[in-house]
């Protein structure tokens, strides 16, 4: 199927919940409403004429002046048909959450936890929702876009600090 | 006095008391191929459950994207799989290529499809030589970089690199692949396919490789799918999914090849696809080179494409034109999302921009393969047996650079 087919199918199936539909150099883009995306994900997955199997990618991304801040793109492509369509889940800052879709792609955990680790959007559902690029006791989201590129002027990761704490009177290992 | 058959018998149908333990098994551990720390529960020597952490290695890539501008970006992409560097910036550059809408010239593609395949051959003889050292074989080790150093001499040769070599660009390459270069090349494809021959000679009747790999970290075609495998891991599985067959680039849709596929999901026909692979890569690269067509190695896209060296030591206007570029960028891109995917070495690797139109990614997501794989590494191991997870993070082929970023 042509991907714009896909798209109207997706409009056609779940009506209020599209948001908007967009191409780009043969690419199509969905938007839609948060609350549905697991229901459009599953119906994209168990539909034999689209058969979404493959989920390639799902990553976060970050609009900090756009009404919905955080968006959740799922990257859907099928091995059956050979066909691809991205969706994309509008996330308020306010209530950065979405269901998790790890029930239909076991593939889809770890790029959950990415996104919560880097965006701060908690995945509901998720099986093991913890952070993992960044240390456990890490403060804040570094792929956010008022997140420094270098971190917090004069703020050092703690557990470095408490590193350096153990080590000060450590001459061989000295650190400082 | 009891007979060995019974004594054997005996001891096979009582089982042996066990310990449950935690054991620690890298950051360090030299089987790990990389800065991965797994903590496995153990019940005797069955893996009860397995938790792999990833994150050592973790450099920001992503974010550093956001703030460099596209030209600047591709040093990053060497670093992310660094065994396989020149397929990660084919990769790069097609992604941007295709987001500004720049054509490639014919001589571009065929070239990119060489090294591309030579990359393929550095990175599988690299896996090979360490899953084999892995699982006991010393000598496949030392045959396997024999022929890696070639590759990376001509590597040399081409761009002046061995590991990250940063040769294609934006819409071309670096510089020219001149003829003796090529002549070297394919004296080296001549003699190749004897040298898989031996390698296989040294594995594939040999009763412990046999034993170790068949029947061990199954996965089915469906489970591969669902879990997000892809490349050699995912067609080890039996599914013929190879983004050159499926959405060719370069010059893949115009040589002749297969893509090798396994049956039974272990590790190995994981091993199988990726000897098969050497000889399908070795004939790409003939092909190739006898097909290599005259012309331009750059694309015509002054806009985003940096001139000719020679230009720039002779031409003001080039000089000038050259100066913009490096210290600024191309100061605007098409306004708009887009993910394109290559087939590297070790699987799908994507790259998902969203440009706002300036000269800077507003967002670059890296979709790295290891990352994938590494993640469905549970699945793979629980329920074997200890020394099985060592064979296992060898045929799923990860680095942790590219899963890091």
């Amino acid at each position: 199927m042509e991907p714009l087919d896909i798209a109207n199918k997706i409009r056609e199936k779940f009506p209020l919940d599209v948001v908007d539909i967009t191409s780009f150099r043969d690419q199509v883009f969905v938007s839609v409403k948060s609350e549905r995306t697991t229901d459009i994900c599953r119906y994209l997955y168990e539909d034999p004429d689209v058969s979404m199997n493959f989920l390639a990618d799902l990553c976060g991304v970050d609009y900090p002046d756009k009404k919905f801040r955080f968006e959740v793109i799922y990257n859907l492509y099928s091995i059956k048909h050979n066909h691809r369509i991205i969706l994309k889940a509008l996330i308020p800052e306010d209530n950065p959450t979405v269901d998790s879709v790890v029930p239909i792609w076991n593939g889809a955990n770890w790029h959950e936890r990415e996104a919560c680790d880097m965006f701060g959007i908690i995945f509901n559902g998720h099986p093991d929702l913890r952070r993992i690029l960044m240390p456990d006791d890490w403060e804040g989201f570094p792929l956010r876009k008022d997140y420094p590129l270098k971190g917090k002027e004069g703020v050092e990761y703690r557990g470095f600090e408490e590193l350096k704490e153990l080590h000060t009177h450590d001459k061989e290992w000295s650190i400082s | 006095m009891k007979n060995n058959s019974e004594v054997l018998n005996n001891t096979e149908s009582v089982r042996l008391a066990t310990k449950e333990l935690t054991l620690q098994l890298g950051p360090q551990h030299p089987a790990t191929h990389g800065v991965l720390r797994i903590v496995l529960d153990l019940d005797g020597e069955t893996i009860v459950k397995c938790t792999p952490y990833v994150g050592y290695l973790h450099r920001g890539v992503e974010k550093l994207a956001e703030h460099r501008n596209y030209l600047q970006i591709m040093p990053l992409t060497d670093r992310l799989d660094y065994i396989s560097s020149m397929s990660n910036n084919i990769g790069y550059c097609e992604a941007v290529e295709k987001l500004f809408g720049i054509e490639l010239t014919e001589r571009t593609k065929f070239i990119r499809t060489i090294v591309g395949e030579m990359s393929r051959i550095a990175n599988h003889l690299l896996w090979l030589a360490t899953h084999a050292l892995d699982i006991g074989a010393m000598t496949v080790f030392l045959y396997c970089f024999r022929e890696r150093e070639k590759i990376l001499d001509l590597f040399e040769r081409l761009c002046g690199a061995r590991l990250t070599v940063s040769y294609p660009r934006i819409g071309g390459l670096k510089n020219d692949v001149d003829p003796q270069w090529l002549d070297d090349l394919y004296k080296f494809t001549a003699e190749f396919p004897m040298r898989v021959d031996q390698y296989e000679t040294l594995i594939n009747k040999n009763r412990i490789w046999l034993r170790r790999t068949k029947g061990v970290g199954v996965i089915s075609a469906e489970e591969a799918i669902n879990w997000g495998l892809s490349g050699p891991a995912l067609r080890g599985s039996g599914v013929p999914y190879d983004i050159r067959k499926v959405m060719p680039y370069g010059a893949y849709d115009k040589v002749k090849w297969e893509v090798p596929v396994g049956k039974n999901g272990d590790i190995y026909d994981r091993y199988r696809v990726r000897m098969d692979e050497f000889r399908q890569s070795n004939s790409i690269i003939r092909q190739c080179i006898e097909m290599l067509p005259e012309g331009p190695i750059m694309a015509d896209a002054p806009k985003f494409i940096l001139p000719a060296k020679d230009k720039v030591l002779t031409d003001m206007e080039h000089l000038i034109h050259h100066f913009v570029l490096i210290t600024k960028g191309p100061q605007t891109a098409p306004e708009g999302e887009i993910y394109v995917a290559t087939e590297v070495p070790k699987g799908e690797l994507g790259f998902y921009f969203v440009s706002d139109g300036t000269g800077k990614p507003y967002r670059m997501r890296v979709r790295s393969p290891s990352f994938v794989h590494v993640s469905a590494l549970p699945k793979l191991c629980e329920g074997e047996l200890i020394a099985d997870i060592i064979a296992n993070i060898g045929s799923i082929d990860i680095v942790l650079g590219e899963c890091d970023r």
